[in-house]
């Protein structure tokens, strides 16, 4: 047990440092999305992966790293307002744009040639 | 009143957690400041089970946890559309009728749609919400059943569909 | 390790800002606007751990907040143009 714990402690920086650089990779690849996709509402998925996953790969990095509890208490914290706000933030964007009259792209997008715009 | 203790409770919690001294003039700021907080939020009228759902934590507890690894899976997908080399979407808006009637419940599932990457919901009218979707073959018939049967039960505690 | 995640993390406001800056629509720039938020309280909080002081995170829990409440300021204001109309107990739509 004791053999655990201390093997735990020696691979915890790394552990924490490497997730903490994955979370920071997905944000960029969300950031990705958000540049390429074509319209409003799609980009609106592409932003969403950084609200979910980079965040939360990054607080668990985070959380490896921290040196007490009371870090740890507040990367909760920070965690908890994100993903409560998150998907608040997420609707009330879209749902402003959908009252403004926005019209979405519908129909497969890409793939070369572009068939059957039904909107 | 139970309502009332619970917001005490977890006001205390979130309190502690941030500051994280145990000085007794600190800590009497902190009880005050609780104390004050409770008291405004029962003037404003929003103690209700929305504001603080203590009977359901445990239920509410397990669902998230199966959300998150609900969200990690749909996050690949978005993953993968964002890196492919060429566009490859079909996005969709589509209307999904809920069987959740509360308002907890209904917020718990358009919340739990929009944290999903690749659906958003972008309308709530009554018991139908209006769904976008990345990829139109993830939002077919039938893909929110399991998330809606599971908010509902979380948040209402009724299995019946 | 933990100066790549910085680093990063400030690659991906750049590139945010492109679209905050070039973005098509409202939405676009309000949705941007907020992705920065979500970031910059993620590298508030790599900042902390980078310099070895994580009080930084208390500041980190601010930004989350204020981020928030900025977007609904904003999405509130065009909407209504104006911030004196009540969000609640009203009938779906707006003032269309």
């Amino acid at each position: 047990m004791t053999e655990l714990l201390s093997f735990i402690d020696a691979v915890r920086p790394g552990l924490g440092a490497f997730l903490l650089l994955v979370g920071s990779l997905l944000a960029i690849i969300g950031t990705v999305g958000v540049l390429r996709f074509p319209d409003f509402y799609t980009r609106l998925h592409a932003a969403s992966v950084t609200d979910t996953a980079a965040v939360t790969l990054a607080v668990i990095g985070m959380g490896l790293l921290a040196p007490s509890w009371v870090v740890m208490a507040k990367l909760v914290a920070i965690w908890l307002f994100i993903f409560l706000t998150g998907p608040t933030a997420s609707h009330a964007i879209a749902n402003a744009a959908h009252t403004a009259g926005l019209e979405p792209l519908i129909g497969r997008q890409g793939r070369g040639e572009d068939e059957g715009d039904a909107s | 009143m139970g309502y009332f203790v619970f917001l005490l409770g977890s006001l205390a919690a979130i309190w502690f957690g941030l500051s994280g001294m145990t000085k007794p003039l600190i800590l009497a700021f902190g009880a005050v400041s609780v104390i004050l907080s409770a008291i405004l939020a029962y003037r404003f009228d929003i103690l209700d089970r929305e504001s603080s759902p203590y009977a359901r934590l445990p239920q509410l507890a397990a669902y998230w946890a199966w959300l998150v690894v609900e969200i990690f899976k749909a996050n690949w997908i978005v993953i993968k559309a964002c890196l492919r080399s060429n566009l490859d979407i079909n996005p969709a808006l589509v209307k999904v009728k809920t069987v959740c009637e509360s308002d907890l419940a209904k917020t718990v599932f358009a919340n739990s749609i929009t944290l999903t990457p690749g659906t958003v919901s972008v309308a709530v009218e009554g018991d139908k919400i209006l769904v976008h979707a990345l990829y139109e073959e993830e939002a077919g018939p039938g893909a929110f059943d399991e998330m809606d049967r599971r908010s509902r039960l979380a948040s209402d505690g009724r299995s019946k569909a | 390790m933990i100066g790549a995640a910085a680093l990063a993390f400030v690659v991906a406001i750049g590139l945010m800002l492109i679209r905050a800056l070039k973005g098509p629509t409202l939405y676009d720039r309000v949705l941007a606007v907020n992705s920065i938020g979500t970031k910059i309280v993620l590298l508030l909080g790599v900042i902390g751990f980078l310099t070895g002081r994580p009080d930084f995170l208390d500041i980190s829990v601010l930004y989350a907040l204020i981020n928030f409440v900025a977007t609904i300021a904003i999405l509130k204001f065009f909407r209504y143009r104006s911030f004196q109309v009540s969000l609640t107990r009203r009938p779906s739509g707006g003032p269309k």
